[in-house]
């Protein structure tokens, strides 16, 4: 009983598209200042890696009062900065082509702008010391205004894109009744819807709580409310991290390998559960905080459970269109295929590493979710370790891996130094390998992450091993992003001029229902009302039974 | 739907299983024998701390016979008490908040892993098997001398 399907294309026109000049110099800055903030910000990571080795060169850092200032960069640039950036750009880009129609310009360019004032904005804030409040700015530790009007501004400029993406969909839909949504814009399209539920959260912290209370006009702030906000955008955040990846690796992927996408109805149904999941899962972040039922918690515990099931489904279909790309190359036998995939692009051989680190990641998350076996790892370097293999390599390395062909279609050049590219993948791999088991082994022991080890008052012998793992895994890190930077810079400044064509998407083995049920798929509105629902089941409970806010703690500014 | 690969099904189904199995563990770890984590234990103003009991008297204290009480206030950058003596093999329940900002309350090679919030009373019982010593240390950043916040619990 399987329904018509349309061919397996999953853009609208597949035979070519322009998009206008303005709207990809715009994405092209997008990327630039993400990787622009990145480059910054791995320069501090490399110290911080350094500090769990005992060794302090904090002092070669110009007008650097402490450790923490220096951690605050590193985490907005990286977490904030990078990925707000490289996901407006990269997903605009895809909704377009996805779509076959230009975005809404003058929108693209007040994302672009609101980005960039927001960036200018922390950034003051924070390299002039007055926001040593790391990038989860847990009140009652004050920053100034500046820092939290800065980070307001980055949330903002994703919902202008995200405005612009509906919009377009809309025309899209007035220009094509009854079709079904291209594939690509569709995953493109619901990686922002989720944020825009998941952004309530820490909208609601930063601009009804915390901006007023540092101007003065609150008389205090409320640190567990603040949290829960902060984690009801703080999980699903890391989800708004990695969907880009997914979207690349669904999408794009495939092609780089040769093969195809496994299946466009499996493809839906795995971002659709993303939507719908994301969101309530925020109190396994904090099963060690006081004031929260331990009922709820478990409650979160369980659909934390469920949101790694799409992430389950990934790793089978991913894996399925690189084996069908590997054994179209003339792979052989259970394992052969995997080594004769094209490892000299670089595009496939960092995004397919970072799928492998992201197995590491994927395991480890799945023990920080698991309830109590948490209070083994809570606050320990174990946690650094874990998501430096999630957001600082599957979606790092992955969007490195995407620049290696993104940056020379926006830029109308050849890619330069290719094999460089290759290895800075390599490098990158076995970097994060050597960190992540640092990391991990000293938190086991209970090293502490956050912390400015090197004038620590206690230590323990078991933590010197891991310490220098830590340090010699950063450091190669740090050394394949300035390899990636190079590269860029080289392909940019002197890359040999070419015409860009289109860029590298894959079809789909099994293409969209153009009849039955499955149509239900594209009515976002259904999917907005079940996340809701799932929302108010897992908050209204705590929310309900705790409010209204205690305003009792004031400021602290004491970094 | 469209066909799904017999690899594919028996991968989602094996996938279900495991998710659920995991859980199911968790569930009886925590509820059946007993490793909870901490649960709403009360609410405090920060700067009643210091006239309000049981935070008026910090220390450890047997509240009933075999039952003991280690009460523990938090402020940047120290614990008060700061070397916590317990019993060995009698359950301690760990009553523990924070007059200034967000601190943490690790205790080395114990699950005692809390995050201490100024307004909120944290709440954790640990029976300690083994005499020892352990490190304890505040895991949340608290500010500039955040690595120097420590104590210790010594197990006796």
């Amino acid at each position: 009983m399987s329904a018509a399907r349309a061919n397996g294309s999953i853009v609208h026109d597949p035979s070519g598209f322009a998009l206008p000049s303005s709207q990809r110099a715009a994405i092209r800055w997008f990327v630039y200042v993400g990787f622009g903030a990145m480059g910054i910000a791995v320069i501090h990571g490399f110290a911080q890696a350094l500090n769990y080795a005992g060794i302090n060169i904090l002092t070669w850092f110009p007008g650097l009062q402490s450790y923490y200032q220096g951690l605050t960069i590193h985490g907005v640039f990286n977490a904030l900065v990078l990925t707000f950036a490289f996901t407006n750009g990269f997903l605009a880009l895809t909704t377009a082509r996805g779509l076959g129609r230009p975005l809404h310009g003058p929108l693209l360019q007040a994302s672009l702008w609101t980005l960039i004032l927001g960036v200018l904005l922390s950034g003051w804030a924070m390299f002039s010391g007055r926001a040593s409040v790391l990038f989860t700015f847990y009140p009652p530790l004050q920053a100034h205004p500046a820092y939290y009007l800065g980070l307001a501004l980055l949330v903002v400029s994703t919902w202008l894109l995200s405005i612009n993406l509906f919009w377009s969909l809309s025309r899209w839909r007035r220009e094509n009744p009854g079709q079904r949504i291209p594939l690509l814009a569709f995953i493109s399209v619901a990686t922002y819807a989720m944020w825009d539920l998941a952004s309530l959260g820490i909208a609601v912290e930063v601009v009804g709580l915390l901006l007023p209370w540092s101007l003065g006009w609150l008389d205090g702030a409320d640190p567990l409310l603040s949290r829960t906000l902060f984690w009801f955008s703080g999980h699903a955040i890391v989800y708004f991290w990695l969907l880009p990846a997914y979207v690349s690796w669904y999408a794009f992927v495939p092609r780089h390998a040769g093969g195809k996408i496994f299946s466009d109805p499996l493809t839906r149904v795995v971002f659709l559960l993303f939507l719908a999941l994301s969101i309530p899962t925020g109190f396994h972040h904090q099963y060690a905080d006081p004031g929260i039922p331990e009922a709820m918690k478990f409650t979160h515990a369980i659909l934390t459970f469920g949101v790694f099931y799409p992430s389950l489904i990934t790793a089978f279909s991913v894996i399925a269109a690189l084996e069908m790309g590997g054994r179209a190359r003339g792979g052989r036998g259970l394992t052969g295929w995997f080594f004769k995939l094209p490892w000299g692009d670089p595009s496939l051989s960092a995004q397919v590493l970072a799928m492998l680190v992201f197995v590491l990641g994927g395991i480890t998350g799945l023990i920080n979710a698991s309830f109590n076996v948490n209070q083994v790892v809570h606050n320990t370097a174990w946690i650094p370790g874990h998501f430096h293999m999630t957001v600082g390599t599957a979606v790092a390395l992955s969007f490195m891996g995407i620049a290696y062909w993104l940056v020379p279609w926006l830029s109308s050049r050849e890619l330069r130094g290719r094999r460089i590219a290759v290895a800075q993948s390599w490098i990158y791999f076995v970097g994060v390998l050597v960190f992540a088991r640092g990391m991990i082994s000293g938190g086991l022991e209970g090293m502490p992450r956050r912390t400015f080890m090197v004038a620590a008052t206690y230590s323990k012998p078991s933590w010197e091993l891991a310490g220098v793992l830590t340090a010699v895994g950063g450091t190669i890190m740090f050394l394949s992003v300035i390899l990636f930077v190079g590269v860029m810079l080289a392909t940019i400044l002197a890359g040999r001029r070419r015409d860009p064509g289109d860029i590298p998407f894959a079809d789909t083995l099994v293409g969209p229902a153009v009849s039955g049920w499955e149509r239900h798929f594209d009515r976002f509105g259904i999917w907005v009302a079940v996340t809701i629902l799932l929302i108010v089941i897992a908050y209204a409970p705590f929310l309900v039974s705790y409010l209204p806010p205690k305003l009792w703690s004031s400021g602290f500014s004491i970094y | 739907m469209a066909k799904i690969h017999r690899y594919e099904r028996a991968f989602l189904i094996l996938s279900a299983i495991m998710l659920v199995v995991f859980l199911a563990a968790l569930g009886y770890a925590a509820f059946g024998m007993g490793l909870h984590l901490p649960t709403r234990a009360g609410q405090i103003r920060p700067e009643d701390v210091a006239r309000t009991p049981p935070f008026d008297r910090p220390g450890v204290r047997e509240v009933e016979p075999g039952r003991w009480e280690a009460v523990v206030v938090a402020r940047a950058w120290g614990f008060n008490p700061a070397e916590i003596r317990v019993p060995v093999g009698q359950p301690v329940t760990f009553r523990i908040t924070s007059v200034d900002i967000i601190h943490g309350f690790h205790v080395d090679d114990t699950r005692i892993n809390l995050m201490v919030l100024p307004g909120q009373v944290s709440e954790l019982e640990y029976t300690f098997r083994k005499p020892g010593e352990h490190l304890v240390i505040c895991h949340e950043y608290c500010g500039a001398g955040h690595h120097a916040m420590a104590g210790k619990v010594i197990a006796e």
